[in-house]
């Protein structure tokens, strides 16, 4: 009898693989992402989830079509351009025009991935750069924040919301006056830069106040993050870096200032800082690799947002510190180099040689 | 009291060990095949030159073939029989290399008729060193290394420890675990032997914490008056790589380029120490070793003592394979090499063959995504290098910018990088066709 053929497979080591992949964590963050998502719904209903949804699908959309035409294989199975969507989405405000939203969305997969040549090769945050794009082009529908917990949120949409394109947006006062009582449009960050107003920070740390659609629930943002953080699909120490730096630029203005700027935990729990740190200035593909350069890129971002807020115009400063770190990254990894096993170490102060001690005497 | 911290090095990874199907399994002897293939390259180096011609007769022992200058180790028979053919025979790498062919007589036994005699005491360390050679041992981890240039220490430099290296870091493999309970005896005179040849005060048998049974066994059997202590090291790959572990014990390094005997060491796999303590008292030569024979592909999995030479296939005849058997390897998962064919033999270097079944080369995610820089492959290279740059390099051909500036040279291809990465990236596999190039413009342009 004769023995069967038998076809054996050949694969270069190692052969074994841990089994996490890149479309498994971005399937995570998308995950990660949803109870911010249903918070955001509870709080600022229907236009909220909206503006959520039409993120997404622009992001994705834009990702199918550019891929296409640059003949190049489906990726859309990676999760990145959802991932996109969605942040971008969760920085806008809540009354956001939908049309608005799909722009930046398109945007961001344009000019912040498909440019540089997709995933992997972008140099800045692609949610970020459409944010920053939407914020120079509509710069009035992006500072319009509605006031959280409007009754009737979940039956009809803000009046913003459905604007039709290049058209004057329908006005929100009547939706702002029907506003419960202690809650206005404004948000914590530009009441106090512009009306000196503190707000507390318990509110804050609960998100029971108003803002961008996905940035209010500091608490809630820092658990999702603790989630992804466990299963190693995300950096803790880029959250601890900026978080710490933050709190310790701030702490410093703060003692310093006598009074004349907020205190450090009104600055970590307050506009977009926690959705900055945890979900964007995170960001795999724009952060540094290396385990010095990720420190130093988070203290970066972190006294780059304190002094915009508290020494330049505008209340919030998140997404341009975030954008800086992400363009000096690539120069932060060439600089800080681990030293490898095996080379001479370098000291700060070479210690003095024998022969050297002899001559001095 | 307090709990000292278990010694390592730093990053690294800890891959499932699946050692649980053999580590309790006494090694067991393998027949003879009806053909052995003998190499003449099987340890890093020069090849050794055949010393018996086609027909001729050799003992079982014997030595078939000398050493091709320092840096090469002799073949010895590893059966009574005749020499079938010398010829071109398939290697694990799939190449053709020259090759003896000994056909075992029936009925051939296992003793070994081949023996003298030699009095290590009474030996210089230069004597010890010739005497080695002559045992044609190299490193048993896997790495193949002759061991004897390992003990010839240099002129001009000192050894004051001797590792004897038992962590076994390699997920299945258990040759180590099984050598360490079974022959201790034969550990101890080994190790003495590499303390006599390079002069060193003391030995530090070096071993992964998730063998308990054989630190406890060995320190009993020491009793703590032989300069010979063992201690334990985290269970973490790639800790048996033999700077990790000078790292982990010693809190040396060996400079970049350089070797163990830079920073006083000596590092020997616990296997080819022992087998050392079997072979030189009676003048004999390697001829079979333990080898772990496991995986889902293998019915009836084991530490097997197979006689050098011996063809897969018999092998599999033996052990029996499974239907759905897809991958070999040869070696660990981790840096083993995957073979096609049934005819490569079991060569001195062999520590592991595993066999995979289509389950678990189909779970293997495969998928190409672009690097995302997570850093994940920084976090676990044991040599502190960028696997991340150097595969986005490496697609740019740099070749040469990965040697010069990125310490291209320091990785020893540990695969840490390519296990973790999410974008399942075959960054190890980039930077061993980037050496390989880098080594070929660099080699003189000959004819």
């Amino acid at each position: 009898m004769a023995e069967p053929q038998r076809i054996f497979e050949l694969y270069s080591s190692p052969h074994l693989k841990r089994p996490v992949s890149t479309d498994i964590i971005m399937r995570n963050v998308v995950m990660a992402l949803a109870p911010v998502v249903a918070f955001s719904t509870y709080q600022f209903g229907v236009s909220a989830l909206l503006l959520v949804l039409t993120g997404m699908t622009a992001s994705v959309a834009a990702e199918f079509v550019f891929t296409r035409m640059s003949r190049r294989d489906n990726t859309l199975g990676d999760w990145s351009a959802a991932v996109t969507g969605l942040l971008l989405a969760l920085t806008l405000p809540p009354g956001f025009p939908l049309w608005m939203a799909a722009v930046g969305g398109v945007i961001s997969v344009a000019l912040g991935k498909a440019v540089f040549g997709g995933l992997g090769v972008n140099i800045f945050n692609p949610a970020l750069v459409g944010r920053a794009f939407l914020q120079a082009t509509f710069p009035v529908a992006i500072t319009t924040w509605t006031p959280a917990f409007v009754p009737g949120r979940f039956i009809e949409t803000v009046p913003s919301t459905l604007a039709a394109p290049f058209m004057q947006p329908a006005p929100v006062a009547d939706y702002v006056a029907r506003a419960v009582d202690g809650f206005t449009g404004a948000t914590p960050l530009a009441l106090l830069k512009f009306q000196h107003i503190d707000t507390d920070n318990l509110r804050l740390l609960f998100g029971m106040t108003s803002g961008s659609a996905g940035e209010t629930a500091a608490l809630l943002i820092l658990l999702c993050g603790a989630y992804l953080a466990v299963r190693r699909m995300l950096d803790w120490r880029i959250v601890a870096a900026v978080l710490g730096s933050v709190f310790i630029f701030s702490g410093a203005f703060y003692l310093a200032g006598h009074g004349k700027y907020p205190d450090p935990f009104f600055m970590l729990f307050s506009g977009g800082l926690m959705l900055g740190a945890v979900f964007m200035a995170t960001d795999m593909v724009t952060s540094p690799t290396t385990p010095r350069g990720i420190w130093i890129y988070g203290v970066l971002i972190g006294a780059v947002t304190v002094v915009i807020r508290l020494k330049g115009g505008l209340p919030e400063g998140v997404m341009y510190a975030i954008l800086l770190g992400n363009g000096v990254a690539p120069l932060i990894d060439t600089l800080t180099q681990p030293r490898i096993y095996g080379a001479p170490r370098k000291r700060l102060f070479p210690q003095k040689t024998a022969k050297q001690t002899e001559a001095t005497k | 009291m307090i709990q000292r911290r278990v010694k390592t090095f730093g990053r690294g990874v800890h891959p499932p060990e699946h050692k649980d199907a053999t580590k309790d399994l006494a090694v067991k002897r393998l027949g003879f095949a009806p053909e052995l293939v003998v190499p003449l390259l099987q340890h890093l180096g020069a090849p050794a030159r055949p010393i018996v011609r086609k027909g001729q007769e050799v003992v079982r022992g014997e030595p078939i073939a000398a050493p091709g200058g320092f840096v090469s180790v002799p073949m010895h028979a590893p059966a009574t029989g005749v020499v079938a053919r010398i010829d071109k025979a398939v290697t694990a790498t799939g190449h053709m290399a020259p090759a003896i062919i000994i056909k075992p007589y029936p009925g051939s036994t296992q003793q070994i008729l081949y023996t003298g005699e030699a009095d290590i005491d009474a030996m210089t360390p230069e004597q010890i060193v010739a005497a080695v050679q002559d045992t044609g041992m190299v490193g048993l981890g896997g790495a193949a290394f002759p061991t004897h240039v390992k003990m010839a220490v240099p002129q001009g430099k000192t050894v004051d420890t001797v590792i004897a290296n038992g962590c076994e870091c390699e997920p299945y493999l258990t040759t180590d675990h099984r050598l360490m309970l079974e022959q201790h005896e034969n550990l101890f005179r080994g190790i003495a032997i590499a303390l006599k040849a390079t002069g060193a005060r003391e030995a530090i048998i070096g071993i992964e914490d998730n063998k308990p049974d054989v630190i406890d066994a060995l320190r009993a059997k020491l009793n703590g008056n032989a300069p010979i202590r063992v201690e334990p090291v985290k269970t973490k790959y790639p800790q048996g790589a033999e700077k990790m572990l000078i790292k982990a014990l010693l809190r040396r390094e060996v400079p970049s380029g350089g070797l163990p005997v830079d920073v006083h060491v000596g590092v020997f796999n616990v296997a080819t120490l022992a087998q050392l303590a079997e072979l030189m008292p009676r003048r004999r030569g390697l001829i079979e070793r333990i080898v772990t024979i496991t995986g889902p592909g293998v019915q009836k999995p084991g530490n097997y003592l197979v006689p050098l030479g011996t063809p897969l296939r018999y092998i599999f005849d033996q052990v029996g394979l499974n239907r759905d058997a897809r991958q070999i390897i040869l070696g660990g998962p981790m840096m083993g090499l995957s073979v096609a064919s049934l005819d490569v033999p079991v060569t001195k270097g062999v520590s592991g063959i595993i066999v995979l079944t289509e389950e678990e080369t189909a779970a293997r995610p495969n998928k190409i995504y672009p690097c995302i820089k997570c850093g994940q492959c920084v976090e676990a290279c044991p040599v502190s290098l960028n696997p991340s740059l150097m595969g986005d390099m490496a697609r740019r051909r740099e070749y040469k910018r990965m040697e010069d500036q990125y310490h291209l040279n320091d990785c020893f291809e540990c695969a840490c990088c390519t296990y973790v990465c999410p974008s399942n990236i075959p960054l190890v596999q980039y930077f061993r066709v980037a050496k390989a190039l880098n080594r070929e413009k660099k080699a003189p342009a000959n004819g």
